[in-house]
């Protein structure tokens, strides 16, 4: 009996290979988009795990020169021949490319891109000698006699080599700093009685970098959780559909004596094999996924936060677990309620598969008023709450809410429509729809989500662009950026400046903590570039004057949220008392950072000298030439603003990649989750159209009803998506990035990129109505007659 | 002994190192390629200046190990090593040198076994040997005296260190045909000499704190730029002082196919030598040790039926395993049976 039974249930799929390809499609593209971000989200971790002790040379201590950039060739050899297990560092520019040279013979372990020991070609990297580069950097780099190896792992911008490549590239015999390795000999001499002029600076607080990049994960996980439940919607229509459709088959089954226990186990049964199924092949297609798009991730997380992301992807259990849970977990919710009707279903009911669709004005009601609370709730958390994880709780509660009203939403516009309509097909069709409402409406909530989604992380994305290039614009104003390797070097080039350009701004750098955070202090000449240029969050009267005489600083948004200090509190640098003059919008760094001037700076920090100088001038690339020509620095050292700026939005553009992409993925799977759902309908609905179709309207205009109300339903929920978005864009945007990244960015408007996502959303409403509408209108009349024949 | 590993180390760099177009002929390795010098037959040594390094060779090594024993009878070893292993048979000034250099040491006592290793370029200073005064370091290790016969040995890793002065008792000791040693039936060979007559004193330092050490050392002198044949998977190497006065360095070259060639010298206590051909000596495994996750013969039966030698040479610390980049076993053994006395073991190829 089993297997008849079994067969039984198979025919349908048999009679439909359709619908079983849409359903197992439609579950391995949610599974598909869940797992593929976990992957990311897993590799990643385990990376943070792995490396936490190889995370690159911030890791480690080093040993730098008191004075100036240089550490001479034989310091070095010193260092080791007295028991200092140190590793040489030479950096320079090569163009708008950081070039560092290691020697992979002492390197602690994970900095050298080659080993003694490792399967990379060792040889070829200390002779000739190889550069290893991200592709886009490798592309920067200007022609050398070196062969590039393209290396997507490495951070944009950075060029790695052998030292002695580099010291040949750069036409330098000496060294910047030393990496001191963590496992050193018994005893070793102070580094003072080795190298007096040298000083240790200790490693960097690196452990918080999985506190640093925890925001990104948070981001792609709410992405994943988001795609999971448009693909919910999908496997709950599918399922739908399914049962519907084999109501017929599952009572004369019944009639024929199958037991319900049976019934049931098997139909279980049945759907569990297929979750898997459909699971497993979404785990292959996550994979696939997160392999595309983790080495964008990697460039992000190492772009943003110095985080190291190997370029690899395993295959982790915590991934394709969760991803293959989530299918059946999935299945299981939307065939319960089937499954439940099934065994409650008298033996001798109607076979009218006509009774899901339906819903009672009750369940609007209670829809309405959950939509609402869960709205209320997110209003509440955004006010009141604090955290990243507040964020994100009412960022959920605000999106689930707005799904949950847009049934009730959507049936009063159509109410208000129906009040107008004129003529008995419109007044009809009108009606259909909001009957039709109910089974469409899980279809349209995914529509709404992906729409909301798009719109809020195309604003967010805008508006820090925006933000960002304005803010470029004001930082970067000094025409040329001039690097100085010595303190000598320094000099002459300060004298230069001085004479020949309109301004110059040097720029000195120290490290240090304020009220508790890790900053960076800039001590710079405070002069019109400055007071011109820079805009402010907030500033207390004539803020220059207050750094200019010593006695102000400028700090960062960063460090504002953080430490909770405001315009007129005073920090402390190393002993020194200064009061927070303004605070300044900061996107370049997510470190905390204080400006002061540089008379104040040099009395702090008298080792530091200024190394680095910008130049205001009419004709920069005649400053260039003649800076070049006089000073005898390379050319390398001297930076064109222009591809300054053109890097940095380089490296921006990066880090959106990941989130474009993931927005795209949702807004294809939404429209997926619009197609299943009106096949769905149409096989449902011949006996309703039936009588329509005997009345007189043809198959042709039946068809084109259907499109119309397609893409009418869709048009509605794309507006009543722009309100959701806007209002996604700004939790990102004053909540979550805030939490996150420590600023707060001024909200921009986009009504081009709406109209345009608002067209995409109508364009895979019409994609997905297009295929019914065409079925509807090929219906032979035979079965539409067979309506009144089986009059049931 | 000890002429293995280097060739392993050597051979584990080249094949793991694509090479580009233009090199193709490393893939050869057995043949001698890129100009480097190979050994012939009848080598006139010219001392001490052989005692320093020879570039045009691909690779070389210092090698020294040492039988020690505290004050309380405790036995230990050390071993202190500086490889040279050249990417072209040059030298040149600063980081173009083509020559690497890298050192082990070990310090190994009954229950434990302390390996560390270091790496340098050649032409920074980082590493080098000089020959007269005699001087051999890299970083702070160091083999430093006025002429070979009388040094100081130092090296420190992370929970070892020791400090030594050695003492030659006797000659310079050649292997093979006057120093010409052979290495295979294909012919590979090397240049190879010995001083094993060095009386040891110093201190060990341990992580329980220093040692007062007494014993006997031997220095293993090899250069070559041949590899072994690629039909040769791994070897057993022995250097043994008995307590008569007489040594003895043999060694087994194991075949893949289960063959393998050896080698031996005897050695008189008045520095005297013996060479004896493939198959004289003979070395087999008597019990396995679980090493490092691997199984290793810790336990071997040594034979040399001319000299009438019958011995078990067993490990002080069967755990002896150097888990460096190239992970090899070397440690000191004690000898029972027809002979009895101290000295060190080296096997690779167990991996």
């Amino acid at each position: 009996m089993t297997r008849t039974v079994v067969s039984a249930l198979l025919s349908h799929w048999m009679r439909n290979p359709l619908q079983l390809v849409t359903f197992v499609t439609g579950l391995a593209l949610a599974t598909a988009l869940w797992s593929g971000v976990q992957a990311i989200n897993a590799e990643a971790r385990a990376s943070y795990d792995a490396a936490s002790a190889t995370l690159g040379e911030g890791q480690f201590d080093q040993v730098v020169p008191r004075e100036g950039t240089s550490i001479p060739l034989d310091r070095y050899v010193a260092l080791r021949r007295a028991g200092w297990l140190v590793s040489p560092i030479l950096e320079g520019r090569v163009g708008s490319v950081r070039l560092m040279g290691l020697d992979p013979l002492t390197a602690p372990g994970g900095l050298s891109p080659v080993t003694p020991g490792g399967e990379t070609p060792f040889l070829e990297f200390l002779t000739p000698g190889v550069i290893y580069a991200h592709p886009d950097t490798a592309r920067a780099l200007p022609e050398l006699a070196l062969r590039v190896v393209p290396d997507p792992a490495l951070a944009p911008g950075l060029a790695l080599t052998d030292i002695g490549a580099a010291g040949r590239l750069l036409g330098r015999d000496d060294l910047s700093r030393l990496i001191v390795a963590r496992s050193q000999p018994l005893s070793r001499p102070p580094l003072a009685s080795v190298a007096p002029e040298l000083r240790l600076e200790p490693a960097r607080q690196t452990a918080d970098v999985g506190e640093l990049t925890e925001s990104f994960h948070l981001n792609l996980t709410a992405f994943g959780l988001l795609s999971f439940a448009v693909g919910l919607f999908i496997v709950h229509s599918v399922i739908g559909l399914a049962f519907e459709q084999r109501r017929g088959v599952i009572r004369t089954l019944r009639t024929l004596g199958v037991p319900l226990p049976r019934l049931v186990a098997l139909i279980a049964l049945e759907m569990l094999t297929l979750a898997v199924l459909a699971g497993s092949i979404g785990i292959v297609l996550g994979y696939v996924i997160a392999a595309f798009l983790l080495p964008d991730v990697a460039a992000t997380l190492r772009g943003l936060y110095g985080a190291e992301l190997t370029g690899g992807l395993s295959i982790r259990p915590e991934w394709w677990l969760s991803g293959l849970g989530i299918a059946v977990l999935g299945t299981a919710l939307a065939s319960a309620g089937q499954l439940w009707k099934i065994a409650r279903m008298p033996l001798l009911a109607s076979a009218r598969p006509r009774a899901w669709a339906m819903a009672s004005r009750g369940g609007q009601w209670a829809l309405a008023v959950a939509g609402l609370s869960l709205l209320a709730l997110a209003a509440g958390i955004s006010l009141v709450g604090a955290g990243l994880l507040a964020g994100f709780v009412s960022l959920g509660a605000l999106l689930i809410g707005a799904a949950l009203l847009l049934p009730p939403m959507l049936a009063l516009c159509l109410a208000g429509l129906t009040a107008r309509a004129r003529g008995p097909v419109s007044q009809w069709a009108l009606a259909d729809t909001r009957q039709q409402l109910p089974g469409l409406s899980l279809a349209l909530m995914a529509l709404l989500l992906a729409i909301a989604a798009n719109i809020g992380v195309s604003t967010m994305v805008g508006s820090f662009r925006l933000a960002f290039t304005s803010f470029l614009d004001q930082r970067l104003a000094p025409e040329l950026y001039i690097a100085a390797e010595t303190v000598s070097e320094a000099e002459r080039i300060e004298a230069f400046l001085i004479v020949n350009a309109r301004e110059t701004l040097p720029l000195a750098r120290a490290q240090t903590v304020i009220a508790g955070e890790p900053s960076q202090i800039l001590g710079i000449r405070t002069g019109p570039t400055y007071r011109e240029n820079w805009t402010f969050v907030a500033s207390g009267p004539a803020p220059w004057d207050a750094v200019a005489a010593g006695s102000g600083s400028v700090i960062n948004e960063q460090l504002a949220t953080r430490t909770g200090l405001r315009v007129g509190d005073e920090i402390t640098l190393e002993g020194e008392t200064l009061t927070v003059s303004a605070i300044a919008a900061d996107y370049g760094n997510p470190l905390g950072q204080a400006v002061i001037d540089e008379r104040i700076f040099a009395a702090i920090w008298p080792d530091r000298p200024a190394l680095q100088f910008g130049a205001r001038t009419d004709d920069a690339p005649a400053l260039r030439d003649a800076l070049i020509a006089k000073t005898a620095i390379p050319a390398s050292a001297v930076t064109d603003q222009s591809d300054l700026k053109a890097f940095s939005l380089a490296v921006f553009e990066r880090t959106f990649s990941v989130t474009a992409a993931l927005n795209v993925l949702t807004l294809a799977v939404a429209g997926f989750a619009m197609l299943m759902s009106l096949l769905t309908l149409s096989d449902l609905r011949t006996p309703q159209l039936a009588p329509v179709w005997a009345l007189g309207l043809t198959r042709r205009q039946l068809g084109r009803i259907e499109l119309a109300r397609t893409v009418a339903l869709a048009a509605m929920t794309a507006v009543l998506a722009l309100p959701l978005g806007l209002a996604l864009a700004w939790l990102l945007l004053t909540v979550v990035n805030v939490e996150a990244f420590g600023w707060r960015l001024p909200i921009h408007f986009f009504p081009g990129d709406y109209l345009r996502l608002g067209l995409y959303a109508l364009a895979a409403a019409t994609l997905a109505a297009l295929w019914p509408a065409w079925r509807l209108r090929e219906t032979p009349p035979s079965r539409l007659l067979k309506v009144f024949a089986h009059e049931r | 002994m000890n002429g293995r590993i280097c060739l392993c180390l050597i051979w584990a760099l080249l094949a793991l190192a694509p090479l580009p177009a233009g090199a193709q002929g490393f893939a050869g390795l057995g043949t001698d390629a890129e100009g480097f010098a190979t050994p012939a037959p009848d080598p006139d040594f010219a001392f001490p200046q052989d005692h320093g390094p020879h570039p045009a060779y691909r690779i070389e090594w210092w090698y020294l190990t040492a039988n020690l024993t505290g004050p309380d009878g405790t036995p230990y070893g050390i071993q202190w090593t500086l490889f040279r292993s050249a990417l072209a048979p040059m030298e040149a000034e600063g980081w173009r040198s083509p020559q690497v250099w890298f050192g082990h040491a070990a310090a190994t006592t009954p229950d434990a076994h302390y390996a560390t290793e270091r790496f340098a370029r050649g032409g920074i200073g980082q590493a080098g040997v000089t020959a007269a005064p005699f001087h051999a370091w890299i970083d702070d290790w160091s083999m430093q005296g006025a002429s070979l016969n009388t040094v100081s040995l130092t090296a420190s890793g992370p929970d070892f260190a020791y400090e030594l002065s050695l003492n030659a008792q006797g000659p310079l000791v050649f292997h093979g045909e006057d120093g010409f040693s052979v290495k295979s039936a294909q012919g590979q060979a090397s240049y190879y000499y010995s001083q094993p007559f060095y009386e040891v004193s110093g201190t060990l330092t341990l992580p329980d704190g220093p040692v007062a050490v007494t014993g006997q050392a031997w220095l293993d002198r090899e250069w070559s730029s041949q590899p072994l044949a690629d039909t040769q998977a791994g070897w057993d190497w022995f250097s043994l002082s008995f307590d008569s006065g007489d040594k003895l360095m043999g060694f087994m070259l194991r075949d893949r196919d289960g063959g393998g060639y050896s080698s031996a010298t005897w050695i008189a206590a008045d520095g005297s030598t013996t060479a004896f051909p493939d198959g004289a000596f003979r070395a087999d495994a008597l019990a396995q040790s679980t090493v490092a996750g691997r199984s290793v013969p810790t336990t071997w039966r040594v034979t040399l039926p001319e000299r009438g030698l019958d011995a078990t040479v067993s490990a002080l610390n069967p755990q002896a395993w150097m888990g460096l980049t190239i992970p090899y076993w070397e440690g000191p053994v004690q000898v029972a049976g027809s002979h009895t006395g101290v000295g060190y073991l080296e096997m690779t190829g167990y991996d």
